[in-house]
């Protein structure tokens, strides 16, 4: 009986991870799986930490991880907001048409893989309700971890929030429209 | 110079370094730029409960963790040695506005009329804090990304349905910014 039941759980499992719809995770795709990192030694991670470092202190310094700014930018009374979103897009942009034109390798001299995403109505649900979180409490994820940075430990319990709201998506995510 | 770092960076300086951190993943390690996906590895790391969306190896994925470990740090770095100590200058129009609901601290990036652990205990508190962290949470994750998996990352690479999700962010953002928060705020 349960040699029968197996495999038709077993694929309906399968099927549901191929469609990966996360946008962050690469790892998840079968087409670009960058086994060659295993090969590397933890601290090679490093440098992520580095990179992180930089990104938390232009955070900061452009002010985009306060509060009182998010809210200048959903009632349209500062240009602030737009202006970093916008010219980070600009420039985020033009170095990957300059990465895709010339073939540029990474410091390994492994070729820069970009993969293309489907859309499912999550894109839009699952925005929607970003949006609201975004605006009560005035940061996104890579701001949250910079506001504990800053002293304010009490964010904390808003990231131990968005973590507990991943994991629920996670336990109902094969319920919700996609 | 260190002058010029303390003050509070225009958005056209820390705009185009935002943007840059899309190569400079991309070149130190094939990475893609993305924050939400953090909380995903925590998730498979701390608590899969066989769930399939946290069966994973997240070991993979463990330069996301170093990468978020970094901004923590660099909120540290900016606000102790690169920090002018001025109080943040909004539109005056916010000001007045907020002064209604009884915010009129400016002196932190976080409001401190609203953010403190003493305030978890109210429901205005639990709001801002429990119930608007889990949409954070939930909604990047179901979304398949946030600002910057989806709005740095994904429309650098011309993806439309990033488009498509930095759409939903911002109109999500404006609803409840301008219809709920207000009365969220006056509890």
């Amino acid at each position: 009986m349960i040699n029968i039941n197996e495999p038709i759980q077993e694929k309906k499992h399968h099927e549901f991870l191929t469609e990966n719809t996360d946008f962050e995770v690469r790892s998840l795709d079968a087409v670009c799986f960058n086994e060659s990192e295993l090969k590397h030694p933890w601290w090679y991670n490093l440098k992520y930490a580095i990179a992180g470092m930089l990104f938390g202190i232009i955070l900061v310094k452009a002010e985009v991880i306060s509060w009182f700014r998010i809210q200048e930018m959903f009632r349209l009374q500062s240009f602030h907001m737009f202006g970093v979103i916008g010219s980070a897009v600009a420039v985020g942009v033009i170095s990957v048409l300059i990465i895709k034109k010339f073939k540029i390798k990474t410091i390994y001299n492994e070729p820069i893989e970009f993969v293309s995403k489907k859309f499912n109505k999550g894109n839009v649900y699952g925005g929607l309700i970003f949006g609201f979180g975004w605006a009560i409490t005035g940061a996104c994820p890579g701001p949250l971890f910079a506001q504990i940075g800053t002293g304010a430990t009490v964010i904390v319990i808003t990231l131990l929030s968005a973590i507990v709201g991943t994991w629920v998506y996670g336990y109902f995510r094969e319920r919700l429209p996609h | 110079m260190l002058d010029f770092l303390k003050q509070p960076w225009p958005w056209y300086v820390a705009g185009p370094l935002i943007g840059l951190m899309v190569p400079v993943l991309l070149l130190i390690g094939n990475k893609s730029f993305g924050i939400s996906s953090s909380l995903r590895h925590v998730c498979a790391a701390c608590l899969p409960a066989k769930i399939p969306f946290f069966n994973y190896d997240w070991k993979k994925e463990i330069w996301n963790l170093f990468f978020v470990g970094g901004i923590l740090l660099g909120g540290f770095i900016a606000v102790n040695l690169l920090s002018n100590g001025q109080p943040i200058q909004v539109n005056p129009k916010l000001q007045t506005e907020l002064a209604t609901y009884g915010i009129t601290n400016y002196n932190s990036f976080v409001p401190s009329d609203l953010f403190t652990w003493s305030s978890l205990l109210s429901l205005k508190g639990v709001f801002m804090m429990v119930i608007g962290g889990f949409l954070v949470g939930f909604g990047t994750r179901y979304a398949g990304g946030c600002t910057s998996g989806h709005a740095i990352m994904g429309l650098s690479n011309l993806q439309w349905p990033s488009l498509v999700a930095t759409i939903s962010f911002m109109s999500g953002g404006f609803i409840v910014a301008n219809l709920i928060l207000p009365y969220i705020l006056k509890l």
